[in-house]
C-alpha cells in the first residue's frame, strides 16, 4: 500500500515537473562529469522557456 | 483453455457492447440510461484498441521495438528525454483535450443524442485515433519532426505550405470562437466574471512563487494555485451578492471581447513563466480532476437522458445552427471524433520522450480513445437536461426572439416544453440573473455538469458548481487562448523572417509587439463580429472552425496515406486512406452548403444578399441598420475564407495523389525521409520514471 502510494507520489511529481532538476542532475552526473552544472534557479528558468515554446496545448 | 477463457472474455465484450449500441439505437421510448452510452463506448474501445489499433501497429505500421527512438538517439535531458509510458501518455492526453470535445457535441446534441454519440465512437476508433498514431509512428520514426516538415519532406513545398497555412488558420479561427464562448459564458454574470477574472492575478502568484519564492518548486504552487481558484468560485459569489461591487463585474460582450483581446495581447508578449506556464498547470490539473469527477458523478448517478434520439432539426432547421444531418454533425463534432490539431501534438511534441515503438499504440490511439470519452461524457451532460431547458439556454435571441416569453412559446411549439418559471427557478438556483440565449455550449455544459454534481455530492450548492463548471472550461479555454496567440505570433515571426530576417529574432521587441497585435487582430476581428452578431456568432464560426479542423485532419491524413504508399503499403493505404476519404467529402459538402445554399442560416452568400437587400429597402431597425454593412463584409469574408479552405484541402489531397500515382508507375519522387534503423540499448529499468 505505501509503496503504491510512494510510486503514485513519483508519477505526479514527474508528470508536473516537480522533479525536473533532480532528474537533470542525474543526466548532468551521467553524461557530463568534467562540467558544472546549472543551479536550481536558473535551470529551471531555462526548463519553463523551453518548455512552453512552440505548439503544446490543443483545441 | 486459458486461449478459450481470453477468447471468451473478447466475445462477451462484443456482445456486451453490441447490446448496448443496439440498445440505444433501438431505443425509442421515454428514457434511456446513460450507462448504456459508458457500456457501448467503453466495450467499442477496448475491441478497437485490442483488435484494430493492435493489427494497424502490427501489420500497417510494423514497430519495431529493438529500434531505437529520437528520445533515446538524440537525448539530451531536455526536450529529448526517454520517458515512461504512462508519463508520457499524461503528458500526450493532457495536451490533445482541450475545450472542443466538450463544446462540439453540446452543440451537436440539437440533433438529439444518437447521431453525435455514434459519430464520436466510430469517427474516433476509425479514424482520430488512427490519425493521432499514424502520425505519432511517423514522426518518431523521422526525428521527432513537426507535421509541417514531413509534408514537406514528403510530398514537396505545396504540401509543407498547405500544412503551414492551414495551422495558421485554424489558429485563428480556433481563438475566435473560443474567445466567443468564454464572452458569452460572462456576458451580465458578475459572478463568473468575477472568478475568470480573478484567474489571471491566481496564474501570476503562482509563476511568482515557482520563479522567485521557491524556484521550481511546481508542486507546492500548484496546491496553493488550486486552492485559490476554489477560493475564487466562492468569492465570485460574495461580489455577485453585494449591490456595489457586482456592478463592476457587470458588463455587455462587447467590453468583455476587447477585455479578453487585451488579455490575448499581453499574454502574448509577457514572459511565460509569468503567466502562460502557471496557467497552464492551473488548467490542467482543474482539467483532470473536474473531468474524473464527471465521470465518477455519471456512474455513481447514472441519470436518465432526456434528449430524444433524433429531434426534428436533422432537416437543417435547428435553433443552435443551422444546416441538415449531414454533414454539419461531422463538422460540428470534430474534437472528441477527429481532430487535425492533435496531429501537431502527435508529431514534434509526443515523439520526443517516446522510449519505445511499442508504446506508440497506447499513447496515439489510447490518448484519442480517452478524449473521444470526455467527449461521451459532454454529450451525456447535455443530454440529461431537459430539451426544453436546454434549448433555451442554447438559441440564440435572434432565432427564439428577445423577451422570456416569446422564447419559451416558441421553444415549447417544437415539442420541447419549457416555462418561464422554470427557467427562472434555474437561473436562480445557478445564482445567474437569466439562462436564455446564453449561446456557445459553456453554460448549457455548465448547467448539465451541476445538476449531476448537485445530484451526487449536495444539491444545496449547486449555484457554486455551476460557476466551478464555468471557471473550469474559462480557465482552460483561456489557456488554449493565450498559448494559441503566442504560437500565432511565433509562426507569423518565422514567415516574416523570410521576408526581412530582423523580424524573426523572438527577443526583438518591436517585431513581437508587431506580430502579436496582428495575430490578436486577426481572431479579435472574428471575437468583435462574432458578439455584434444577433444571431450568436457560434453560428458561424463554429461550423468555420469544424471545416478548418476538419482540413487539417485531411492534411495529416494526406502525409499518411502518402508515405504508405511510398513505404510499399499501398494495399493497406485504406487505413488512413478511408478516414481521409469521409474527411473530404464531409468537408466539400459542407463547404459547398456554406457557398450556394439559400437559407439564410446556412449559406454565407445567402446571408450576405438577404441582409444587403433588407438594408437597401430600409426595412432594418436603425441599431440593426448600424452594423449591417459590417456583418455583410463578413459573410463576404466567411464565403471566401470557406473556399480557401477546400481549395487548399484539394491541392493537398491532388499532390498526394500525384505522388502516389507517380511512385506506383515507377517514376521518381521524393525519398523516403525515415531516420535509419539503430538498435536500441535502452532496457525498461533504465526508462527515467
Amino acid at each position: 500500500m505505501f509503496s503504491k502510494l510512494k510510486a503514485f507520489w513519483r508519477i505526479v511529481r514527474r508528470l508536473s515537473g516537480d522533479d525536473a532538476y533532480e532528474r537533470y542532475l542525474q543526466h548532468y552526473a551521467e553524461h557530463h562529469q568534467d562540467d558544472t552544472p546549472l543551479s536550481k534557479e536558473a535551470f529551471f528558468k531555462q526548463w519553463q522557456e523551453q518548455k512552453w515554446n512552440g505548439i503544446k496545448r490543443c483545441c | 483453455m486459458n486461449n478459450l477463457l481470453k477468447n471468451s472474455i473478447w466475445v462477451l465484450i462484443t456482445a456486451l457492447g453490441a447490446a448496448a449500441v443496439g440498445g440505444i439505437a433501438i431505443n425509442r421510448g421515454e428514457s434511456i440510461n446513460t450507462l448504456w452510452f459508458i457500456t457501448a463506448a467503453l466495450c467499442i474501445y477496448a475491441i478497437a484498441y485490442r483488435f484494430y489499433a493492435a493489427w494497424i501497429v502490427a501489420t500497417v505500421l510494423v514497430v519495431d521495438e529493438t529500434r531505437a527512438t529520437p528520445a533515446e538517439r538524440l537525448d539530451n535531458g531536455r526536450d529529448f528525454v526517454p520517458t515512461n509510458k504512462w508519463i508520457v501518455f499524461g503528458h500526450h492526453f493532457a495536451a490533445i483535450a482541450g475545450p472542443g470535445p466538450l463544446v462540439g457535441p453540446t452543440l451537436a446534441a440539437q440533433f438529439g443524442y444518437l447521431p453525435g454519440t455514434l459519430w464520436i465512437l466510430f469517427g474516433a476508433v476509425l479514424g482520430g485515433c488512427v490519425q493521432d498514431m499514424t502520425t505519432l509512428f511517423l514522426s518518431t520514426r523521422r526525428d521527432a519532426k513537426s507535421l509541417g516538415q514531413m509534408a514537406r519532406d514528403e510530398l514537396g513545398a505545396l504540401g509543407g505550405t498547405a500544412a503551414l497555412i492551414g495551422t495558421f488558420a485554424i489558429m485563428i479561427i480556433l481563438i475566435a470562437v473560443l474567445g466567443l464562448i468564454v464572452v458569452n459564458a460572462m456576458k451580465h454574470s458578475p459572478w463568473a466574471t468575477a472568478t475568470v477574472s480573478a484567474t489571471i492575478p491566481i496564474a501570476m502568484i503562482v509563476g511568482l512563487y515557482m520563479r522567485s519564492f521557491r524556484p521550481g518548486q511546481v508542486l507546492e504552487a500548484s496546491a496553493v494555485g488550486v486552492g485559490l481558484l476554489l477560493l475564487s468560485v466562492v468569492g465570485g459569489g460574495w461580489i455577485d451578492h453585494s449591490p456595489a461591487l457586482r456592478t463592476w463585474f457587470d458588463h455587455e460582450g462587447l467590453t468583455l471581447a476587447w477585455c479578453v483581446m487585451a488579455y490575448g495581447f499581453a499574454a502574448a508578449i509577457l514572459p511565460v513563466w509569468l503567466l502562460l506556464a502557471p496557467r497552464d498547470y492551473l488548467s490542467t490539473y482543474v482539467k483532470l480532476g473536474t473531468i474524473t469527477l464527471l465521470a465518477a458523478a455519471i456512474i455513481m448517478l447514472q441519470p436518465t437522458v432526456k434528449m430524444p434520439a433524433l429531434t426534428q432539426f436533422i432537416d437543417g432547421t435547428g435553433p443552435i445552427f443551422g444546416g441538415k444531418l449531414f454533414p454539419f454533425v461531422f463538422i460540428t463534432i470534430a474534437c472528441g471524433a477527429i481532430s487535425g490539431f492533435h496531429s501537431l501534438i502527435a508529431s514534434g511534441t509526443t515523439p520526443k520522450l517516446l522510449s519505445n515503438e511499442r508504446d506508440i499504440r497506447m499513447i496515439g490511439y489510447g490518448g484519442m480513445l480517452l478524449e473521444s470519452f470526455v467527449a461521451i461524457m459532454a454529450m451525456m451532460a447535455a443530454t440529461v437536461l431537459d430539451p426544453g431547458v436546454f434549448f433555451a439556454i442554447n438559441s440564440p435571441a435572434g432565432v427564439v426572439g428577445k423577451e422570456a416569453i416569446d422564447a419559451v412559446a416558441k421553444i415549447s411549439s417544437w415539442g420541447f416544453p419549457v416555462t418561464v418559471d422554470q427557467m427562472q427557478l434555474l437561473a436562480n438556483q445557478m445564482g445567474e440573473a437569466t439562462l436564455f440565449a446564453r449561446t456557445g455550449g459553456a453554460p448549457s455544459l455548465a448547467v448539465g455538469m451541476a445538476s449531476i454534481f448537485g445530484s451526487a455530492f449536495g444539491e444545496s450548492m449547486l449555484a457554486l458548481w455551476y460557476h466551478f463548471a464555468i471557471m473550469f472550461e474559462a480557465i482552460f479555454i483561456l489557456t488554449t487562448l493565450d498559448a494559441g496567440t503566442r504560437v500565432g505570433r511565433f509562426m507569423l515571426q518565422d514567415m516574416l523572417g523570410n521576408i526581412w530576417p530582423k523580424m524573426a529574432e523572438t527577443s526583438w521587441m518591436p517585431s513581437v509587439v508587431l506580430t502579436s497585435a496582428a495575430v490578436v487582430a486577426g481572431w479579435g476581428y472574428f471575437l468583435y463580429i462574432g458578439v455584434i452578431d444577433p444571431n450568436g456568432g457560434v453560428n458561424i464560426l463554429w461550423p468555420l472552425f469544424g471545416i478548418a479542423n476538419q482540413m487539417l485532419a485531411a492534411i495529416a491524413l494526406c502525409v499518411a496515406t502518402g508515405i504508405l504508399v511510398k513505404s510499399d503499403k499501398f494495399k493497406y493505404a485504406w487505413v488512413t486512406g478511408l478516414p481521409l476519404a469521409w474527411l473530404v467529402t464531409i468537408t466539400s459538402a459542407a463547404v459547398w452548403e456554406k457557398i450556394t445554399s439559400d437559407n439564410i442560416r446556412i449559406g454565407f452568400f445567402a446571408a450576405a444578399n438577404d441582409l444587403a437587400d433588407k438594408l437597401a429597402a430600409g426595412a432594418l431597425p436603425p441599431e440593426k441598420a448600424a452594423i449591417a454593412p459590417q456583418l455583410i463584409f463578413n459573410q463576404h469574408l466567411d464565403g471566401w475564407l470557406t473556399l480557401f479552405f477546400v481549395t487548399l484541402l484539394w491541392l493537398i489531397v491532388f499532390d498526394m495523389l500525384r505522388v502516389c500515382s507517380r511512385y506506383l508507375a515507377g517514376k521518381p519522387v521524393l525519398p523516403l525521409s525515415e531516420a535509419p534503423h539503430m538498435p536500441s540499448r535502452l532496457v525498461e529499468e533504465w526508462v527515467r520514471d
